[in-house]
């Protein structure tokens, strides 16, 4: 018989606190229309520094028109007029006369389908910081094997950086559009659905990519799988019919929601 | 397939692996703890220490605390990461042997108790061997499936569950002497009754140590032994 380590025995779950959270970017009364339609209906939300914050919810819930407001991706879209306040840092990135380019820089986004841009492996990553007038090519091979080394690709790319991009797998080019979003070293990184398009094993890596980005960045993603959800947020956001029905930490809102709907979804009892 | 324990850190999710080893940990740390328990409890009754029995009755509350924590991180893990196959089977396993070990801190906390009554009455000074002896081997059988599961070892855990005959055995015999004893001197009656129910406590424990061999097979070979004769084990699971 051994000592017995009560360290370890009394060690509890630690559930996130959202009070105890810095917050990084905060939604008040946020009101999105799509010409007459109301796509989201008044939604209050903050979302924490440095964790990973899933939104779910049946489609046509609003959840990625959410996502795409946070860096203003709905601009682009001629009917949409949006009402109530969003801020990143209390900075209002609604407000007239902010840089949206500059924005879009500080929040970055990875899209369902990989996308890289039909260059090589290395120009992908390096995008960004040229169009930002970097041509150092010492700093620039330094952030580029820094950002693939982040998005945990590295070691499969190394040493076929002039390739072109479309050679690798879907699950590859996904890690390395994430490589060249956190290239430019964005405070927050939107993620809308970015496994939808992977295989299983692929889904994972991107998972267990996306919980080590965390230490690094602000992670939002959005996900038709609510396991994944589960598996790699903090916490999590369900909405339904532009509504945000519940926010809570994710270990509460899977194991004990607090609203019936959040339970029948959860559950696969409607959605 | 058989399941080693290099596999449960084999997930490309380098958390889940934290979670997993983070998990069995706790359940050894509370095997340990149980461990001690009993330990402590039979040395209180046989050696006549009530000091030390009220000892262990008191600390009790920190097996049932291990209980609930560790039952709550099961149920985040099963809601969060949706275990399956030797994951799954590690998660249930573990649900339903800290529920074993937390019946075994309770039976210790039954045996402190008796120890502590009987620490304050006159007693003979012999007569407490055969006790001592079912506590050891009660004891062994604990150990043998905390460390059967520690190192996932199905065969360790055969042993045990087939040691539990000669535990019930020993028990038997302990009964016949307190019965002996009981209807040679009938004075000695109530003081051999709170010994029987100690001793009968630590049978049941002898029970629950057999118990979490079994789940520790469930784990590593797959297959549901409970209710199979201990004899057949062997032949059943190694054919």
């Amino acid at each position: 018989m051994s000592e017995v380590d009560f360290d370890v025995l009394e060690r509890n779950v630690q559930r996130n606190k959202i009070s105890e959270e810095e917050i990084a970017m905060q939604v008040r009364d946020f009101r999105l229309f799509y010409g007459e339609k109301e796509a989201l209906k008044g939604i209050n939300l903050d979302i924490p520094k440095n964790k990973v914050t899933a939104f779910i919810g049946p489609s046509g819930c609003g959840k990625s028109t959410l996502l795409r407001c946070f860096n203003r991706m709905n601009d682009l879209v001629d009917s949409v007029s949006i009402k109530g306040e969003m801020t990143l840092y209390g900075e209002d990135i609604y407000r007239k006369g902010l840089d949206v380019v500059d924005l879009r820089r500080r929040v970055g986004m990875v899209f369902q389908k990989p996308n890289p841009f039909p260059k090589s492996i290395y120009e992908n990553v390096a995008y960004g910081l040229r169009i930002q007038g970097m041509n150092n090519r010492r700093k620039l091979d330094e952030i580029v094997e820094r950002s693939l080394k982040r998005a945990a690709l590295w070691d499969e790319v190394k040493d076929r950086l002039d390739d072109n991009a479309f050679g690798l797998s879907g699950g590859q080019q996904q890690r390395l559009v994430i490589a060249r979003a956190v290239a430019v070293e964005p405070e927050v990184l939107l993620l809308d659905e970015p496994c939808s398009a992977l295989d299983p094993i692929s889904t994972l890596k991107i998972e267990e990519l996306i919980h080590e980005l965390r230490e690094d960045f602000t992670i939002v993603i959005v996900t038709h799988n609510m396991q994944q959800a589960a598996r790699v947020s903090d916490y999590t956001a369900f909405m339904y019919l532009g509504d945000l029905i519940e926010f809570d930490d994710t270990d509460t809102l899977f194991t004990k929601p607090s609203n019936k709907q959040t339970e029948d979804y959860i559950t696969g009892r409607f959605g | 397939m058989a399941m080693d324990k290099k596999h449960l850190s084999e997930h490309i999710s380098s958390q889940f692996n934290d979670e997993i080893e983070s998990i069995r940990e706790r359940v050894l740390a509370m095997g340990g703890l149980v461990e001690e328990q009993l330990a402590n409890a039979v040395t209180a009754l046989v050696d006549s220490k009530g000091e030390l029995g009220q000892e262990v009755a008191k600390a009790d509350y920190r097996v049932n605390a291990a209980e609930v924590s560790i039952d709550e991180e099961c149920n985040l893990i099963l809601a969060r990461r949706q275990p399956a196959a030797t994951d799954l089977r590690l998660i249930v396993a573990i649900i339903k042997t800290i529920t074993d070990l937390e019946r075994i801190g309770d039976e210790a906390k039954k045996i402190a108790k008796m120890a502590v009554k009987l620490s304050e009455q006159d007693r003979p000074a012999t007569g407490y061997r055969e006790v001592a002896h079912l506590g050891e081997a009660v004891s062994r059988s604990l150990n043998g499936a905390l460390d059967a599961f520690a190192r996932m070892d199905a065969k360790a855990a055969v042993e045990v569950v087939q040691r539990d005959m000669e535990i019930d055995r020993e028990y038997e015999a302990v009964m016949r002497q307190c019965i002996t004893f009981m209807m040679e001197d009938p004075r000695t009656i109530k003081r051999v009754m709170d010994l029987v129910w100690a001793v009968r406590s630590m049978e049941r424990v002898g029970d629950h140590a057999a118990n979490l061999a079994e789940y520790v097979i469930y784990l590593v070979e797959g297959k549901d032994v409970r209710h199979i004769k201990a004899e057949e084990l062997s032949d059943k699971l190694f054919d």
